[in-house]
């Protein structure tokens, strides 16, 4: 009964953070937009924290570089269990255009178990959202 | 007692990671330092290996704010290393997304003015507004961030008579909208007693710390590129440059207000002067050897981008000086003698695009404090003589399993 409770409130309530690990800014206004009453990505219990300890979905925007590297991990081991990554845009996903850079890793699957990617340079808020949406039913089904 | 804070580089107040290191008398600010290269990806580097064609895609890639910014400022220097002279249409349609950016990345600023005081409805309705703009946009380019429509030589897309007319519409609702903003301050005093006396920048400093953009302008200083060196048509339209007194954060949303309406003017001229002909002029893939140095007024102040070209189809140096890196010596000035709540605010109003702004690397000696430029050979022969020398290292040792 009571995991019942807790599988229904993680579902109905899934706060994120919004980490940018070395991106351009436009998948960042595109998630922002997701926030914003068009989009209005709340009428899904979905909350943009702002500290990892309260959070459940990280949301990775932009190409790993080198200097972030480190402190994504750090930030990804504050938050509490069970945790999720959603890597967002094209860049999060593989590094994009900055492939080849010198101060780039890659994806922030380097780093990071990714549990959703969307894809697009950047990603648009439906489909920011689409994604999110499909992490939960994943949720609810596992 | 002074304590040293570190913000960031995931902070709440912060979008983007950098990193601010902050003493503290108490609440008063004493003294800050900003540490960059979290967002530093290299991309001056990239540029080298990449054709003119491929870098317009790059430097669009720079930042998501103001990426047509980054490829007008680009494209325009290939084209006056280029010598020739791109058809008035192409050049208006240029103008016209670029104003259109300055729209959109002003209401997102006002929208994070207003949530930095606390003001969060106005924050969601400011960004409603926004989604407006994002249509035109992505109805005349294809897409809402990076619009991709510059080509070196012309635009890639030309605008109808229907997308013209729904643009003409809509921005009917956003100046309508724009000025419930602009009286906003006489029905909320408590908006107006937040923003008012916070982050003063004097004239005097302004000019001296070389700040540019809207913080500029908030000094009352009209510097303007679009007035002061015009590129595109920008010397056929006819408008105003937008400054404000006060010096301060209020002073900086009065600009951009007041800059809003001057941008929906100059949309509205475009449109109604649009030239006919040709939207793209044939150029050739080589590009002479020469350097040159183009100016461009993006939301936040100028842009600037200098490109060496060596004869080859790819630029041999491409720098790129943003303009949030223009404005951090004046946040330090700014920041100086504020308090702890002020902080988020202070930072804001300068309209940080950290993205942009990532493009140096300084060596510093952390014991001298010392800062020197080296080479990447010297950096790689520092390196080894690093851990030749370093004593502390212990050589050959076995793995003992």
């Amino acid at each position: 009964m009571i995991e019942k409770i807790i599988k229904w409130s993680r579902l109905k309530s899934p706060w994120v953070l919004h980490l940018n690990t070395g991106g351009c800014n436009a998948c960042d206004i595109e998630l922002l937009a997701a926030l914003m009453p068009r989009f209005d990505v709340e009428r899904f219990g979905i909350l943009s924290k702002a500290t990892p300890r309260h959070a459940d979905v990280l949301v990775c925007i932009g190409p790993l570089t080198r200097q972030t590297k480190d402190r994504v991990v750090r930030i990804y081991e504050q938050m509490p269990e069970p945790k999720f990554v959603i890597a967002v845009g094209a860049c999060a996903m593989s590094g994009c255009v900055y492939r080849g850079a010198y101060n780039i890793v890659g994806g922030v699957d380097q780093v990071l178990p990714v549990d959703m990617y969307v894809p697009g340079c950047p990603a648009r808020p439906d489909a920011i959202i689409d994604g999110i949406v499909k992490l939960l039913t994943k949720i609810g089904k596992g | 007692m002074s304590i040293t804070i570190p913000i960031g580089p995931q902070h709440p107040a912060l979008k983007e990671p950098i990193s601010l290191k902050m003493t503290f008398d108490g609440e008063i600010i004493k003294d800050a330092d900003i540490r960059l290269g979290y967002n530093h990806r290299g991309l001056e580097k990239l540029f080298e290996g990449k054709s003119y064609v491929q870098n317009i895609y790059v430097t669009e890639r720079i930042c998501g704010i103001c990426s047509h910014s980054h490829t007008t400022c680009f494209v325009n220097g290939v084209e006056k290393l280029l010598g020739i002279e791109i058809p008035k249409r192409a050049s208006y349609i240029r103008m016209l997304i670029g104003e259109l950016e300055r729209v959109h990345s002003h209401l997102l600023w006002l929208g994070v003015a207003g949530h930095e005081a606390g003001f969060e409805s106005f924050f969601m309705y400011t960004w409603r507004d926004r989604e407006i703009v994002m249509d035109i946009l992505e109805e005349s380019s294809g897409n809402r961030v990076h619009y991709a429509i510059n080509t070196i030589g012309g635009v890639r897309r030309d605008i109808d008579e229907t997308q013209r007319t729904r643009i003409l519409n809509s921005l009917k609702i956003l100046k309508e909208r724009t000025d419930y903003y602009k009286n906003l301050g006489t029905t909320e005093p408590s908006f107006v007693a937040r923003l008012s006396g916070i982050g003063i920048l004097p004239r005097e400093q302004a000019l001296s710390l070389c700040s540019v953009g809207p913080t500029l302008r908030a000094s009352n200083i009209d510097m303007d590129v679009r007035k002061d060196d015009p590129y595109l048509a920008y010397d056929e339209v006819p408008f105003e440059v937008s400054t404000a007194d006060t010096c301060d954060v209020l002073g900086r949303t009065v600009v951009r207000i007041k800059e809003l309406f001057q941008s929906y003017n100059i949309i509205e001229y475009i449109l109604r002067n649009l030239p006919a002909g040709d939207i793209k002029a044939k150029v050739p893939r080589k590009v002479p050897a020469g350097e040159t140095v183009s100016r461009y007024e993006a939301p936040r102040g100028e842009n600037i981008h200098y490109i060496k070209s060596n004869g080859t189809e790819k630029p041999e140096r491409l720098k790129v000086r943003a303009p949030t890196l223009a404005n951090y010596p004046a946040t330090v000035a700014m920041l100086k003698n504020g308090f702890i709540a002020d902080i988020p605010l202070i930072f804001a109003a300068i309209d940080p695009c950290i993205c942009c702004a990532e493009r140096m690397v300084e060596v510093k000696d952390t014991k001298t404090g010392r800062a020197e430029i080296k080479t990447f050979d010297e950096l790689k022969k520092y390196s080894r003589d690093f851990y030749k020398n370093h004593k502390k290292i212990k050589k050959d040792t076995v793995w003992p399993f």
